[in-house]
């Protein structure tokens, strides 16, 4: 029998199957035509309980790329969770009507939940401001295609680390694989969670080290993660406010940097990247959503066991 | 000295720290409909003081709950006036449904389907819990 895998958290995923499915992706973004058709048949079902544009989009591209099909909601108002469904009930039924559902969440635990109630594989396409695993794969992706490999870069991580999900699954994931150094560059308002850092201290043999402005430690980058202070994770208006424009990145700031330092960014950027560092050959992060697509069509694939991934 | 009269079939709750008696008696057998009896601050040669709970008629506990409350409780199981078994609480690594979780975002807040569930992190003055849904930390708190 078919075993049902979910990706919920980059853990649910070994070392080797992360890089697979990045590698699987390297090729997909090499060589699309030959992936056409290795979903035909198979629908995803992609419930959106939460606004979303590029994650939401890369998914049904990466069907569509696939031959596949899609259904769905963008809104959760559009669904029946407006009239008090429980997510138990929509994901049973959503096992009737798909082969694979990709869900955004508010609510942090809720793909959780859902995969205890599933009979089709769930994939976490965001929850509240925790995890964010395809994006992790999608910045994975970005890393190895720039620097040759994941291992052993010392990468920094800039904005808000508080309620960034990006960046609290990026940075477990790489810890995993084995990075050094970890700079932190934040205003102690966003500071990474405690309990997260407390995790990577006491489980990997690791630095970080905590800055807060970009020019204590531009020098030592090789891989620059930019992140957006998100509005939408505030309980309060007047602190988004004073936080927002905290750390701005421009041509003036990277001039110290490493000349092979990558800079990267989940998107959308508001004001935190000044457009000016976009011609820069650094700059990786229009790219990394390109590549979000084809890492997505790789995991599509191993979750349904097709393309690459067909047994026997 | 005040005496209380053994049971027949039923559980003593013994070695609960002094003041903690009526915290297990509330979260555990406040709604009882059995013969219950608190003692409190009663002498012991370990403790000092201690309180001891004993209830008639049930041998249903919730251990978990007893070890959040006071890792040193034993639980004496009481069979035709006897003692027929005898239990040390231990603090729990997992618990399901006791603790909500502190984090507001987390959907066993939000969904009635999700049932709070945690596993032991930490025991450095206050026990913390790590939420299975979320993974924020909770701590235990009397």
């Amino acid at each position: 029998m078919k075993e049902l895998r979910h990706l919920i958290e980059p853990e649910d995923f070994t070392l080797a199957e992360l890089e697979e499915v990045v590698d699987h992706g390297l090729q997909m973004f090499e060589n699309p035509q030959k992936y056409a058709e290795a979903c035909k048949g198979k629908i995803l079902a992609s419930l959106f309980f939460e606004p979303s544009t590029r994650t939401k989009f890369s998914f049904d591209a990466a069907m569509l790329r696939l031959g596949g099909s899609l259904i769905g909601f963008a809104d959760a108002n559009t669904s029946s969770a407006k009239k008090g469904e429980s997510l138990g009930d929509t994901i049973k039924v959503m096992g009737y009507y798909s082969d694979i559902v990709v869900m955004r969440h508010p609510k942090e635990g809720a793909p959780k939940l859902a995969s205890h109630y599933s009979s089709v594989p769930i994939i976490n396409g965001g929850d509240g401001g925790h995890q964010h695993p395809t994006q992790t794969l999608t910045d994975l992706i970005t890393i190895k295609k720039h620097k040759g490999q994941i291992e052993g870069h010392t990468v920094a991580f800039c904005g808000d680390l508080k309620y960034g999900r990006t960046v609290h699954s990026l940075i477990r994931t790489l810890a995993r694989f084995n990075t050094k150094k970890f700079i932190l560059i934040s205003p102690e308002e966003l500071a990474l969670p405690t309990s997260l850092k407390r995790q990577l201290e006491e489980n990997f043999d690791l630095e970080i080290k905590e800055v807060r402005y970009i020019e204590e430690a531009i020098d030592e980058i090789d891989v620059l993660y930019m992140t957006r202070i998100q509005k939408e994770r505030f309980f309060n208006e007047e602190d988004y406010l004073r936080l927002k424009n905290s750390y701005i990145l421009d041509n003036e700031k990277i001039a110290p940097a490493k000349k092979d330092m990558i800079i990267m960014h989940p998107l959308p950027r508001v004001n935190e990247i000044s457009p000016e560092v976009d011609t820069d050959n650094r700059a990786v992060y229009f790219e990394q959503s390109q590549l979000g697509v084809y890492v997505r069509m790789a995991l599509i694939c191993k979750l349904l066991e097709v393309g690459p991934y067909v047994r026997g | 000295m005040l005496e209380v009269k053994g049971i027949q079939n039923g559980i003593v709750l013994d070695h609960i720290g002094a003041g903690k008696g009526i915290i297990v008696f509330n979260k555990l057998f406040a709604n009882t409909e059995h013969s219950v009896v608190l003692l409190m601050n009663v002498s012991s040669k370990n403790i000092g003081k201690k309180d001891i709970i004993k209830i008639e008629g049930t041998r249903d506990v919730d251990l978990n709950v007893l070890g959040l409350i006071d890792a040193g409780i034993t639980v004496n199981i009481i069979k035709d006036g006897k003692l027929s078994e005898k239990h040390n609480v231990v603090i729990p690594e997992v618990i399901e449904g006791v603790l909500e979780c502190e984090n507001p975002r987390c959907i066993t807040n939000a969904d009635i389907w999700a049932t709070p569930t945690f596993k032991l992190v930490g025991k450095n003055g206050h026990l913390e819990y790590t939420c299975n849904y979320c993974e924020e930390i909770t701590k235990y708190k009397l």
